[in-house]
């Protein structure tokens, strides 16, 4: 910034006085230069995300096999999409993906912003300690997801040596990933883990961005802490937590990698979660007209959900 | 407003609020610090050390896991082993005591590598691509802007299983299966959504004037641009850069479904990495950790405009 030395500020002003100047001096016209910058990225979207997009609509409609690429593909309709939607196991593989959903947006949002209320007291060394908290989250999910199938383990894992030491009970008395109760827990809780740092540090953006004489007139209203939390402080973070709350739910909408690591849907399909059902029908058993309007059916399920978090986004932005 | 009430406003909380909040907050980093650390240990830790129970928090360090992690072995007879010359170095001296010799370099330094290439190959050409819309969006009259921008976010969206199917066919008829190109372009796709909103967001905040400023100095615009917005923006591009290569170096759905051996990077092979009867924790481990380092820094560089890049520069703090 301080490069720019005092001409460009008298020259500032003389664009004020004559606005057509910046436009008159130029090599390529802006509306050019503007199409040459967009366009690469456009084309680079295009072949690699609609492209394909296109093709698995029109692949959803036939009976298409990727091992089988010789059979003569037959167009099928909607066929698939009507077994899908009355398909039991696809019902089984979305209440899966619901309770990991629901689950892990609730306890993530509640321990995510009792974490930012609590940073908010700008203790010492709250700098430090947030980094540390937020470590979790930038790690690859696949990569610390797989370790904690060691950390699971019932004779071995530290998790298991930590519930023993708490609640007294034998470590190899329960298999986290083994049982059929349990495992959907076991997801849930690596999830909390690697993502209640995300709602966090959006949380405390929340907080921060309300301005101290809010409460300050609270105070000579005689507002209690209590009535100042729930009339000042909860609504005016809340757009920020709906954000966080939007966001996490259409990533663990999508969950894959932490899940396929830990329990590859596994035992049985108790934590098949939508995805892991998409990966074996496509890579597993090369369903891949189904697979593809199972696919798409997930698409228009996220894009509906992006609609809304674009729409949050914007009404944060505009704060 | 004098001083004094500002020293002590009614909005500060107390010393006992701050010591309270601030004893529970470590304490959670504390409980979430456990499996990373439990990470670094067991890198460190012999095989049996490792899976022993109680679990072990004193041990002798050892660096069989990443001799383990670097090499491939195979079990010989006590005689063979007596027959061959003195041990090469500390791997193979800790193999010949479990009765095996070194056989050959392991795999992870490979997919290590297609780790480091497709993941600054994506970066860089994400970064690029995306200064350039990014520039596009933030300063002239797209017809359409909210749409392409939304569009442009929306790829991200997609569910990457959804997505790796009719890349998976694409690339099997193009001959992109399985090689570093094919991965490059993929993430770049994935990631440049993310460059576009965030620089987005950093160019919006460099003052049109100073471009002005420099085109009645008689620049053209694309020398304005280079010449007066990409150095005001380099913070942003520097961050922007290192969202993305944290996105590629952590992906796995893509690169488990599409890769196999020649373009693997590392995430799909740290955990098939195995030893005799099961998975070879210490390796694992030690893997895992020299997989996490690079992260972990640039996290700590990256405080700063964490907030921004998680939510596609929706919050600027």
């Amino acid at each position: 910034m301080n490069e720019l030395s005092a001409s460009s500020r008298i020259t500032y002003r003389a664009v004020m006085v004559r606005p057509g100047v910046a436009r008159r001096i130029r090599g390529l016209s802006d509306r050019t230069l503007a199409w040459l910058f967009i366009t690469p990225t456009i084309v680079l979207l295009l072949a690699i995300n609609i492209f394909p997009l296109l093709w698995t609509i029109y692949l959803s409609f036939t009976n298409y096999r990727a091992n089988r690429a010789n059979v003569p593909t037959i167009w099928l309709g909607a066929d698939w999409y009507q077994s899908i939607l009355t398909d039991p196991d696809i019902w089984a593989a979305m209440q899966v993906t619901a309770h990991f959903v629901i689950w892990t947006v609730v306890i993530e949002t509640v321990v995510g912003f009792g974490l930012a209320y609590l940073i908010d007291k700008k203790f010492r060394g709250h700098g430090l300690w947030t980094t540390i908290i937020l470590l979790p989250m930038m790690l690859s999910p696949a990569v610390v997801g797989n370790f904690w199938t060691f950390l699971y383990q019932p004779q071995i894992g530290l998790f298991n040596y930590m519930v023993a030491f708490f609640t007294g009970r034998d470590a190899s008395s329960f298999q986290m990933l083994g049982d059929v109760t349990l495992s959907p827990w076991a997801i849930v809780i690596v999830d909390a883990w690697i993502w209640t740092p995300y709602v966090m540090l959006i949380c405390l953006a929340g907080l921060r961005s309300i301005p101290d004489y809010i409460y300050e007139a609270a105070e000579v209203d005689r507002a209690s802490k209590w009535r100042q939390f729930w009339s000042i402080t909860l609504p005016m973070a809340l757009p920020f937590i709906m954000l966080a709350v939007l966001f996490r739910g259409i990533e663990n909408f999508k969950m894959f990698d932490m899940v396929n690591l830990l329990t590859g849907g596994g035992p049985g399909s108790t934590t098949e979660v939508a995805s892991i059902t998409l990966k074996r029908a496509a890579f597993e058993s090369w369903r891949t007209g189904y697979s593809s309007a199972f696919a798409i059916i997930l698409f228009v399920t996220v894009f509906g959900l992006a609609n809304i978090y674009v729409k949050a986004l914007n009404k944060v932005k505009s704060r | 407003m004098t001083s004094a009430t500002t020293a002590h406003s009614v909005v500060e909380p107390s010393a006992t609020t701050r010591r309270f909040a601030g004893s529970l907050v470590v304490l959670y980093a504390i409980i979430t610090m456990i499996p990373l650390v439990w990470i670094m240990l067991t890198a460190f830790k012999s095989p049996d050390d490792a899976i022993s129970y109680p679990p072990k928090v004193m041990f002798k360090p050892s660096l069989e896991g990443f001799c383990n992690l670097f090499t491939t072995r195979s079990r010989q007879t006590p005689e063979f082993i007596r027959s061959l010359g003195p041990p090469q170095g500390l791997c193979d001296s800790i193999a010949r005591s479990r009765n095996m010799v070194v056989a050959g370099p392991s795999n992870y330094v490979p997919r290590f590598v297609n780790s480091l290439i497709i993941a600054f190959g994506s970066t860089v050409l994400a970064v690029a691509l995306g200064t350039l819309s990014a520039y596009g969006f933030s300063r002239f009259r797209v017809p359409l802007k909210d749409d392409l921008l939304f569009f442009i976010l929306s790829t991200r969206m997609m569910p990457p299983i959804a997505v790796a199917i009719p890349i998976y066919l694409m690339y099997r008829t193009v001959g992109l299966s399985d090689t570093r190109l094919g991965m490059i372009l993929l993430y770049t796709s994935v990631n440049v959504s993310l460059a576009v909103w965030l620089l987005k967001g950093f160019i919006d905040e460099i003052p049109r004037e100073y471009e002005e400023a420099a085109m009645i100095d008689g620049y053209t615009r694309f020398q304005a641009f280079v010449k007066v917005v990409l150095p005001q923006a380099t913070t942003g591009i520097a961050a922007t850069a290192i969202f993305c290569l944290i996105f590629a170096w952590n992906e796995y759905a893509f690169a488990v479904l599409l890769t196999s051996g020649n373009a693997q990077t590392a995430p799909p092979f740290i955990p098939i990495i195995i030893g005799e009867g099961g998975q070879d924790w210490p390796a694992v481990a030690a893997g895992t950790t020299l997989f996490l380092v690079p992260i972990v820094v640039f996290t700590v560089l990256l405080r700063k405009h964490l907030l921004r890049g998680i939510t596609f520069g929706a919050v600027r703090k």
